[in-house]
């Protein structure tokens, strides 16, 4: 039951993009065409919780026992460069339709910064392992789906009639602002499953 | 002339967040008050410039194929000195950037003028270069955190500039995610509107 919280937590209450404010420059860079988001955010699900999985027994195997907790920051980010490499040439040579799909996306999640704020973000808050990948890949799906909606929305804004100033990023960041009052009206929904469960 | 012209062009011409849209995260995570977007700038200048000199300086000895890799452990390296010094001596500021300052690592405009500045010019150049993008950035989030937080709490650097009537009743939202995204938006539009009869 505390993975359904957190599930619906990440995916709709913490949303990573509008609320926590990770990965605002795919969000940006990304959501201009459907397909390019529907790429990008399948790939940020692939690599978010591969990268979770291999980060958090990197922290509580090595870093804790020999305490070394200063390098988080430095090895997480070759962890992730290195995942994302890895992965890259994986799909390329197993399954090459979803490369195809994904390729172009891939080198560009390395400086996702939801890909290493989600990995130290599980560390912080003290996750299990399974309680981090279930968070690692519904904040993934939560971004998927924020980028998603952004992207049909950006679809149909192409044949607005927008004030010149205004076109591009800018239309598009008033657009990610009114998303996130939208999705601000999940915000309780966390406490109300806790009393329920309780009961 | 020439020199103080890197500096100088990421204060209007190259300025950060607005002209090259890169690094946002940071730029709307941590503008909720004037404050928070001066640490986290500050940060940010550091480590762009110290990144820069190095990445500069050792432009002839990192091999191509690999120097991504290297600047990500160049600039990973002050990140991580920046965090250990802001949790040691700013506390305060340490926990209100939180993840923040970690993810500085992962910020585009640092990498971007990695590649695209400091690994073709010489280290007094990309210094300053460093030094004005980052003054630029530090510029942008303290203008947007001072908007955010005159309006939504009344506020400017934690002295109350509002009436109290306003302050009790402020536009609270503008401190959460919506009010940074509609913030970085409109500002945006104003900026495109003031230099778009100059660039055309």
């Amino acid at each position: 039951m505390e993975y359904v919280i957190i599930v619906i937590g990440a995916v709709l209450i913490k949303n990573i993009l509008l609320a926590e404010y990770l990965g605002c420059c795919p969000f940006m860079g990304t959501s201009k065409k459907m397909n390019t988001a529907v790429g990008m955010g399948l790939a940020v699900i692939f690599v978010l919780t591969a990268a979770t999985a291999v980060t958090y027994p990197i922290h509580h195997y090595i870093f804790t026992r020999f305490g070394l907790e200063y390098l988080q920051t430095i090895t997480f980010i070759l962890v992730i460069a290195a995942l994302v490499q890895f992965v890259e040439m994986f799909l390329k040579k197993a399954i090459p339709a979803l490369y195809q799909s994904l390729g172009i996306f891939l080198p560009l999640i390395t400086t996702n910064c939801a890909v290493l704020g989600v990995a130290i973000l599980c560390i912080r808050r003290d996750y299990s392992f399974v309680e981090s990948i279930v968070f690692a890949f519904s904040s993934a799906a939560g971004f998927t789906l924020a980028l998603v909606l952004l992207a049909g929305i950006r679809e149909r804004l192409i044949i607005a009639d927008v004030p010149k100033p205004l076109q591009g990023t800018a239309i598009g960041l008033i657009t990610g602002g009114l998303m996130a009052l939208a999705f601000f009206g999940f915000s309780g929904v966390d406490g109300s499953l806790n009393a329920l469960m309780q009961q | 002339m020439s020199v103080f012209k890197e500096f100088t062009k990421g204060l209007w011409q190259e300025l950060p967040p607005f002209r090259l849209v890169l690094g946002l995260c940071p730029v709307l995570a941590v503008t909720k008050s004037a404050t928070n977007g001066l640490g986290m700038g500050l940060a940010v200048i550091f480590v762009l410039t110290w990144s820069n000199i190095l990445v500069s300086a050792l432009r002839k000895v990192i091999p191509r194929k690999v120097r991504i890799a290297s600047y990500i452990v160049i600039i990973a390296t002050f990140v991580v000195i920046v965090e250990m010094a802001t949790q040691a001596f700013f506390y305060p500021v340490y926990e209100a950037l939180g993840i923040f300052i970690p993810l500085i690592v992962v910020n585009c405009v640092i990498l971007g003028r990695a590649e695209a500045f400091a690994s073709k010019n010489g280290v007094i150049a990309s210094a300053l270069d460093g030094l004005g993008i980052g003054a630029g950035f530090t510029m942008s989030l303290v203008v947007l955190g001072g908007l955010r937080e005159l309006i939504g709490a009344g506020t400017l650097f934690d002295v109350e500039i509002m009436s109290a009537a306003y302050r009790s009743h402020s536009f609270s939202f503008m401190l959460e995610a919506p009010g940074a995204f509609i913030c970085l938006g409109v500002l945006l539009a104003i900026m495109n509107a003031v230099s778009a009869p100059s660039s055309s």
